[in-house]
């Protein structure tokens, strides 16, 4: 597990819990599709990486998963936000959000001496 | 928090596989079915819309391999995996698994034990404060390395030095006490009063001797050991204040030792009194001998240099005080050196033994490892081709090495527990009582850290040597159609030959310990055989002391010891009471310098043995009488001063000529100690079992009456069952007698020092003699097992052109006895070399006793031969049309 992975799965989980708070219990398929559309198809995801991640999230509590069916009647197993899930989405799009403003802010002045 | 609450999770995973699998197989299952509709929906046909589903996920089995890893922890499932597959591979050749762990564990606790022994001897600092300050100081001469001073040199040494910041002594003391059962004598110690400040230990209860304490002779205080508080007071904190009677005299008890203090130099002393010097007697006298001392260095002083100050102070009194300090200089060593003394070596030396043996173990286990790894090439192979990487099946190995390390280590955990409880029983409790520290060994974190150390290593060696020998590039490969390569068969070549040469090794090992063994076992037989010149058995023997302050005039001593003989002559089943100062193979000394008359006299000391027996002492103890006569009853003081020799003084001092009439004397032969030789008695073993007998002088004790004396008595029936009513008896004459260490004379042989230094060191020699020669057969049998699985082709092959059974298990067999004979050969031209070594240790025996080497041949060829039959057996029956097609 190397550093890249590591950034990029903290950025998944942070989609994963933001889409699921905003969308409710969501699947899998699902979650996949609105974090592309969110993203403007900017975000080419690689569904696969997307499970590993909920069995994570799943360990850690965030999330918790139930089977149910899907609005075509699939069989599917959905994701909902646990309490814990919802303190830890406040704090991690916090930090997101000031590390994205302190670098925007850096580079807006380097910028700006160039 | 989290991170944690995952770890858990995950570890949990490791047991709900199955569960798992279905759960992301239904979850990727309705994942690419919801994909496929809408796909179907935009347009796509379902299985266009498929395959696009499977290439967005990235592939289904490497999602499920991602889910998986994620679903436990990969390290402890291989690990899991691995354990099972070894345990497995284990319970298949449960032959190998079990000599191979119990050699493992044979050297494991061996090792360990030893160790506990070092660890508790040598590593363990003395429980004082600041043990590494800590000196003992005494005198040397020319033949004693460290002896006692005098109370006047003590006082020099401590006024002149300008190295200790206190310098204390002390003596051994016996003390009379009135007990419920009558007089008892029990042992104390008297000790300057800042002895305890010095070592740094502090009562636990009551106070230290106050500074200037033994100056005053009327302060009687005495401090209890923890031991005499528990057993004659009860543990009670209201001893403080009592008075209690020593010898007649009242002390008033104001301390108590913490249970934890220990003075290996006497360790049973009960009492400690405060010493006080007399200004006459002994303590005026610089050549009676009778303190040791202790010293603390002061600050920043070195022992070498405390040695040259104390040595110049020494060399002062030397040149001041000729006559009575001359030869003597001072000796300063670490108190530690001192306490530890003569088990130092002795330690060192079975840890190097104990250390061989583990390296045995390790070699053998080795070898077993190999022989193994032979069966497994093939496993090997195929593992390897299916995929598997080095680093992959080296971590079996690893695992397959720790797991057989464990459980061996678990084992010789509880093996060294054991062997050392059985070592410190073989030790006799006077032992124990000279060697408190042995009190501490046991299994504590050094070690155990000590054999966590040696765990280590035996893995890297258990894991070190399948990887070597089953390295992938030389397995791969050639295995699988069968046959080595080229290589393989010169690397297999130079194991067998490694080997070869460490089974040799270890039998000449086995050799060397067995002889050694023998040699010590006949020793000691010798030694509880030799001839004592009397009968040893049916003797009872205890020790008498009459209070001084009752039999004070030497009329009374002699009326009081008459009466005790008398009492106990009228025992039945008792055929004769005799005294004497001294038992016989006591190993204590008492000499006297003694000069004979009307020869010239260079002023060198005749030093002789010196006892003082009642009349029928001789004949109670069957010793002959070879000329002249025995003492006579009532041949007191008021009689001519009379003297018995033994032969050695006769036939030294007497060469050709008849010793009966002579006359004897002190060396300034003054008028008073003038005795005339009446009698020539045969050589009475009065020195230890192996000493030879020196130049001995009997005076009757009514001559020379004193309050002690050592009661022998010949019993009719045995007599360990006749010491109780011996010993009511004496009380009845006077419940004031003190009576102690009542034993029988075969008992004290048994238990003499002399013996029990030989018994011990044949049964440590022969321990590690019976484990070299199992480590022997165990390494013989791996290198014939190894050759046999090595050579099954050529055994099919010969077998298959008419080779017999029985000429297939003689070459076997041969390949075993040439391995055999080499290891016996080199083995007994160093035990020849080992036994001159062990000469000093051995009584009546050659070091080249040839019954002993004819024996320890046999025996080990004899074992030998068993080792390398199994194989050969195995070697015999081997079908050989299945050993040319199993290739």
């Amino acid at each position: 597990v190397g550093d890249k992975s590591d950034v990029w799965q903290g950025t998944l989980a942070l989609m994963v819990l933001k889409t699921i708070e905003t969308m409710g219990p969501l699947h899998g398929y699902g979650i996949a599709r609105r974090i592309e559309q969110t993203s403007g198809d900017l975000l080419s995801l690689n569904y696969g990486t997307l499970y590993p991640a909920l069995l994570k999230l799943e360990q850690e509590g965030s999330i918790s998963a139930e089977w149910g069916f899907s609005e075509n009647n699939r069989k599917a197993k959905f994701y909902s936000l646990t309490s814990a899930g919802r303190r830890e989405l406040a704090k991690a799009a916090e930090n997101w959000e000031q590390t994205t403003a302190i670098l925007a802010r850096f580079l807006a002045s380097t910028g700006g001496a160039a | 928090m989290r991170r944690l609450r995952a770890l858990v999770v995950r570890f949990a995973g490791m047991f709900g596989a199955d569960r798992r699998e279905r759960e992301i197989g239904d979850e990727l299952e309705s994942h690419v079915q919801m994909h496929v509709d809408e796909g179907v929906r935009a347009g796509m046909t379902p299985e266009e819309a498929r395959r696009d589903a499977i290439l967005r996920l990235g592939g289904l089995e490497k999602v499920r391999q991602a889910y998986r890893e994620r679903g436990t922890i990969p390290f402890f499932e291989t690990l899991g995996q691995d354990l099972r597959f070894a345990m497995r591979q284990l319970r298949k050749s449960t032959g190998f698994a079990v000599t191979a762990v119990l050699t493992l564990a044979l050297g494991f606790s061996a090792s360990v034990a030893i160790f506990a022994f070092v660890d508790a001897a040598l590593l363990k600092p003395l429980p004082y404060q600041n043990p590494a300050t800590l000196m003992d100081v005494a005198i040397k001469t020319a033949d004693y390395p460290r002896a006692a001073m005098s109370y006047l040199t003590y006082a020099d040494f401590k006024r002149m030095n300008h190295s200790f910041r206190s310098l204390d002594v002390y003596t051994g003391i016996g003390y009379l006490l009135t007990t419920a059962s009558g007089a008892e004598q029990v042992p104390g110690e008297s000790v300057t009063d800042g002895f305890f400040r010095t070592l740094g230990i502090a009562p636990v209860l009551g106070r230290d001797f106050h500074s200037g304490e033994g100056l005053a002779k009327e302060s009687h205080s005495v401090i209890l050991s923890y031991g005499a508080w528990q057993r004659r007071y009860g543990g009670r904190s209201d001893v403080i204040g009592q008075v209690v009677s020593l010898s007649g005299t009242p002390y008033t008890i104001v301390g108590v030792m913490p249970a934890s203090f220990e003075f290996a130099p006497r360790n049973d002393a009960e009492f400690w009194t405060p010493f006080y010097a007399e200004s006459t007697g002994c303590d005026a006298r610089r050549s009676c001998h009778y303190l040791l001392g202790v010293g603390r260095l002061k600050d920043g002083v070195t022992q070498m240099e405390a040695r040259a100050d104390m040595s110049t102070i020494a060399a002062r009194l030397e040149a001041q005080y000729p006559s009575s300090n001359r030869g003597e200089g001072a000796a300063v060593v670490p108190l530690a050196e001192v306490i530890v003394g003569d088990a130092r070596p002795i330690l060192l030396i079975l840890l190097g033994g104990a250390g061989l043996l583990l390296m045995i173990a390790c070699v053998n286990v080795s070898s077993l490892l190999l022989v193994r790894s032979e069966s497994r090439k093939r496993e090997i192979a195929v593992r390897g081709a299916l995929g598997a990487s080095p680093a992959r099946l080296n971590r079996q190995f690893v695992t397959e090495g720790v797991v057989l390390v464990l459980v061996s280590a678990m084992l010789g955990l509880a093996g060294a527990y054991g062997a050392s409880r059985v070592m410190l029983g073989l030790i006799s409790k006077e032992m124990m009582t000279r060697m408190p520290y042995l009190n501490g060994v046991g299994l504590n974190l050094r070690v155990l850290g000590f054999a966590a150390l040696v765990a280590v290593f035996a893995t890297v060696i258990f894991s070190l040597t399948p990887i070597l020998r089953l390295s992938l590039s030389e397995v791969r490969g050639s295995e699988i159609q069968g046959g080595l390569s080229g290589a393989g068969r010169a690397s297999s070549v130079l194991w067998r030959r490694l080997g070869a040469n460490l089974v040799i090794v270890e039998l000449a090992i086995a050799v060397v310990l067995l002889v050694g063994a023998g040699l010590l076992g006949k020793s000691l037989y010798r030694l509880l055989h030799v001839d004592l010149k009397f009968e040893p058995d049916h003797l009872a023997t205890m020790q008498i002391a009459l209070p001084e302050a009752v039999y004070s005039k030497p009329e009374q001593i002699v009326a009081g010891r008459r009466a005790i003989a008398a009492r106990l002559a009228a025992l039945p089943g008792v055929v004769s009471v005799g005294s004497t100062s001294m038992l016989p193979v006591s190993e204590n000394v008492n000499v006297d310098w003694i000069r004979f008359v009307g020869r010239p006299y260079d002023g060198k000391h005749i030093e002789v043995n010196e006892r003082e027996i009642s009349a029928n002492y001789f004949s109670t103890l069957n010793a002959g009488l070879l000329r002249g006569r025995q003492f006579k009853e009532g041949e007191d003081s008021t009689k001519p001063l009379v003297a018995i020799v033994n032969q050695a003084l006769a036939k030294r001092y007497f060469p050709g000529q008849d010793p009966i009439g002579q006359r004897v004397g002190d060396p300034s032969l003054s008028p008073g100690s003038l005795k005339q030789i009446v009698g020539v008695v045969d050589d009475v073993h009065e020195s230890s079992l192996d000493a030879a007998i020196g130049p001995t002088i009997y005076v009757p004790f009514e001559q020379e009456p004193g309050t002690y004396a050592e009661m022998v008595v010949r019993t009719s029936q045995p007599a360990e069952a006749m010491l109780p009513t011996l010993v009511s008896s004496v009380r009845q004459v006077d419940r004031r007698i003190g009576v102690s260490d009542e034993s029988t004379m075969m008992l004290s042989i048994h238990e003499s020092p002399t013996a029990y230094f030989h018994r011990s060191s044949a049964w440590l020699v022969g321990g590690f003699a019976v484990l070299a020669l199992l480590m022997g057969s165990v390494g013989l049998y791996g290198v014939i097992a190894y050759s046999v699985s090595q050579r099954t082709r050529e055994i099919g092959v010969r077998m298959a052109l008419g080779a017999q059974r029985i000429s297939v298990l003689q070459l076997i067999l041969k390949e075993g006895s040439r391995l055999t004979v080499w290891g016996i050969g080199t083995g007994v031209v160093c035990s020849l070399g080992a036994g001159a070594l062990l000469r000093s240790m051995l009584f009546g025996v050659k070091p080249w006793d040839l019954a002993t080497l004819a024996g320890v041949a046999f025996v080990l060829a004899l074992v030998s031969m068993l080792a390398s039959y199994l194989p050969a057996r195995r070697a015999a029956s081997v079908n050989p049309v299945e050993a040319l097609r199993a290739e």
